[in-house]
């Protein structure tokens, strides 16, 4: 499993960075590893509720771990550093616990269960959440009710509904599956990882009405994409750069726009100088 | 290690709650096989001559046979001179009712789920209870009887049916079939019987449940269904044993007969007999023969198996398409986990006309199981237009188990249309991380993942089955989950 290390300094530096009430995220110093190699080299960031975040980078930056880092994903260890979700240390916590408090990551590549119906395993993954919060578990009737509702807000059919999870989905369909998975089990912290990769416009359009119909003030997002058109759709309150592990800029949503023009490279070179 | 193979191992790491014993009297047999056993067992039944002379003869054709060794299990040989043949439970009285069982014995059969009494007729499921060697108990037998059906104990069948069994008994699964059904025609104490009659159709599902229970004996029961014209008939066999560390042997013979036009024969089996412990130790082997003859012009014979239990398993569900237009199904889930062994499959022999089949295998195996799928399919010169789908697919869970598949095709008419698929496949660490990810354990999710795997035959079964069998995958995979 993860190890969960941390020196008494960055925990000190969490306390106080969590003393108002509506941060929903706090990475602090983060590294981690995939066999021998270092992919985080210490990641900082905070994330307050309410907000989108996006986060760019090219392709080897490590954005793709963060988010399984953060998802609980056993492959990455976990070398340094802290993670807070809302108070408590997301790095102790099980994958299953993390989604039962309320973080939801949506796949690059989701899976696919042959055999399983999506209504099935939906069901069982909301009363596995229900639970955990002590709220009694919805019957049959009352999932339904539920899921038709927010397969509205999603514009999805209903047949989707008795489909395997997944199975023989197109792209695109796998992904809105993703967003009305989002929608059905409302989490306080929403992490997608390259949502938009291998889609085409249209496709991304439709997701990002999805994902925009889910913004809210209780709910973070943390939107994790290679090019700048998703963030066209789903537009951010905070563009970071991740690069080499580490995020080497942060600004508004025009940051973004500026790296589509000029592209990773001088972010590299400043980098360089830094160091 | 990874969270999905540690998952899979503690998953295989669960206790058999069917392993109680139920200290009864018995009455026994002396172990060993001879002539005068076989004459023993046939006088303690009162058996006519024909059946007498049946079994000695299905005797000395045993004792020129050898063991197939041509099956993927192991096992050291079996000293069939250690087993004892013939064991039943002392009745305190000659059975009149239901309400005169042994009050052990219905407790037993309680404890197991099984009700006796025939109250319970909101169930819908009438009930032929073996225990060891004998019938214990069948029940809803008057109100079958109404409607011609006749549904007994094997043993029962021979004193009051002697011509149905003269004619039927072996009409499918000979005596010298092979050296299993060769050694039960010769020793089988009892079993199920049951006939339904021309354009009947059994208003109810039909049940036999079978119980070892005493040390050291084998069980050799036989069931012969038959189904007349435009008959149908819907049965299920249950099955569990006490935990022992002594391997016990069942080999049973099921012989299923679609006689009529129309006639519809759905033969569904859950089979939860002792596997053993977690080292291998113990468990029963079941080596058994079934098969069905659909001789009726668009006759249906379905095989449906759910098979979690046994050390070893050695079976081939198979039917005999004879009657132009007659379809023949196999459908089956077999799991091995620990250190069970299957080998287990179907024939499908296509004779007549516009024959066709259906065969859907599902092999599941965990911790050291070794799962190995044998079929044959064979059209024969006259068969015009014969069709066969086959599928088999494996799943794999963890990294010390195996799958094998042994397909045979036999195709001698040219217009046959004969197709297979096969499928290997393991779950995945994505595929459980995923359902982690939203929320559901990974035990949850290993269950899910393979009743998903299994879905096409559960829905084959009665609905009482179907739960039964997804909540038996359910323990048997039980705390494999890290």
């Amino acid at each position: 499993m993860i190890a969960g290390g941390t020196g008494a300094y960055g925990f000190q530096c969490l306390t106080r960075s969590t003393g108002r009430k509506n941060v929903m995220l706090t990475i602090f110093n983060l590294h981690a590893r995939v066999a021998d190699k270092e992919i985080l080299r210490g990641v900082n960031l905070k994330v307050k509720a309410g907000e989108v975040h996006a986060i760019m980078g090219k392709n080897g930056s490590g954005k793709s771990t963060l988010a399984g880092v953060l998802a609980g994903r056993d492959a990455f260890e976990v070398t340094e550093g802290d993670v807070l979700f809302e108070d408590k240390n997301l790095l102790d916590m099980d994958p299953e616990e993390r989604a039962r408090e309320g973080l939801f990551m949506a796949f690059q590549y989701p899976v696919e269960i042959p055999g399983v119906s999506n209504s099935y395993f939906l069901k069982a993954a909301l009363n596995a959440t229900r639970k955990h919060r002590g709220l009694p578990e919805l019957d049959a009737m009352e999932f339904l009710t539920l899921v038709k509702e927010k397969l509205k807000l999603i514009h999805i059919d209903e047949d989707l509904l008795k489909r395997p999870v997944n199975e023989g989905f197109s792209g695109g369909e796998k992904k809105r599956n993703e967003i009305f998975q989002m929608a059905v089990l409302e989490p306080k912290l929403a992490i997608l990882d390259e949502t938009d990769s291998g889609l085409d416009i249209d496709t991304i359009k439709t997701v990002a009405d999805g994902v925009n119909a889910m913004r809210s003030k209780d709910r973070a997002m943390v939107v994790i994409t290679h090019y700048q058109r998703l963030l066209n759709f789903i537009v951010p309150d905070k563009v970071h750069v991740l690069l080499d592990g580490r995020i080497v800029k942060s600004g508004g949503k025009e940051l973004a726009l500026e790296l589509e023009n000029k592209g990773y490279e001088w972010l590299e070179t400043e980098a360089q100088a830094t160091t | 290690m990874t969270t999905a193979t540690s998952t899979i191992q503690e998953l295989a790491n669960r206790e058999y709650k069917d392993g109680f014993y139920t200290d009864i009297e018995a009455d026994m047999l002396p172990r060993g096989l001879n002539e005068e056993i076989v004459r023993a067992i046939s006088a303690k039944k009162d058996e006519p001559d024909f059946l007498l002379e049946w079994r000695l003869k299905a005797y000395r054709h045993w004792l020129t046979m050898t063991e197939p060794k041509w099956p993927n299990v192991h096992y050291p040989p079996i000293n069939f001179q250690e087993i004892i043949y013939y064991s039943a439970p002392k009745p305190k009285k000659k059975l009149g009712s239901m309400e005169e069982v042994d009050p052990e014995l219905r407790a037993t059969f309680e404890k197991l789920g099984i009700s006796l009494a025939e109250q319970q007729r909101l169930s819908g499921v009438a009930v032929d209870a073996v225990f060891d060697s004998v019938s214990v108990a069948t029940t809803f037998k008057e109100k079958l009887g109404e409607l011609g059906i006749i549904f007994c104990s094997f043993s029962e069948a021979v004193q009051k049916h002697p011509e149905l069994i003269k004619k039927h008994l072996g009409s499918v699964v000979p005596a010298k079939d092979n050296f299993y059904a060769a050694l039960n025609a010769a020793v089988f104490s009892d079993g199920s019987f049951c006939y339904i009659p021309k354009g009947v159709r059994c208003p109810m599902e039909l049940s036999t449940y079978f119980r070892i229970n005493s040390a050291e004996t084998g069980q050799f029961e036989r069931t012969l269904i038959v189904a007349e014209e435009g008959a149908y008939v819907s049965y299920l066999e249950g099955c569990t044993a006490p935990m022992r560390d002594t391997n016990q042997l069942h080999a049973a013979v099921v012989e299923l007969v679609a006689v009529g036009e129309n006639s519809q024969i759905k033969y569904s089996t859950v089979q939860n007999w002792y596997p053993g412990d977690k080292e291998g130790k113990g468990g029963i082997y079941n080596f058994v023969t079934k098969r069905g003859a659909c001789r009726g012009w668009n006759s249906k014979i379905s095989w449906t198996q759910v098979e979690t239990g046994s050390a070893i398993t050695w079976k081939y569900p198979s039917v005999i398409l004879q009657g132009d237009d007659s379809v023949g199904e196999f459908y089956s889930v077999a799991l091995t986990n620990h250190f069970q062994q299957a080998d287990t499959g179907t024939k499908m022999i296509h004779i007549g006309k516009n024959t066709s089949s259906t065969i859907v295998s599902k092999g599941i195996s965990a911790g050291h199981g070794q799962n190995s799928y044998r079929g044959q399919v064979k059209v024969m010169k006259g068969a015009e237009n014969a069709r066969n789908y086959s599928q088999c697919d494996s799943l794999l869970l963890g990294d010390r188990c195996g799958a094998h598949t042994f397909p045979y095709l036999e195709v001698r008419n040219t217009s046959a249309q004969v197709e297979h698929e096969a499928s290997t496949s393991k779950i995945g660490e994505d595929q459980i991380f995923y359902c982690k990810q939203r929320g559901i354990s990974a035990e949850d999710a290993v269950n899910m993942i393979v009743n998903g795997f299994c879905r096409e035959v559960f829905r084959e079964l009665p609905m009482e089955f179907a739960v039964e069998a997804q909540k038996l995958l359910g323990v048997s995979l039980e705390g494999s989950v890290g």
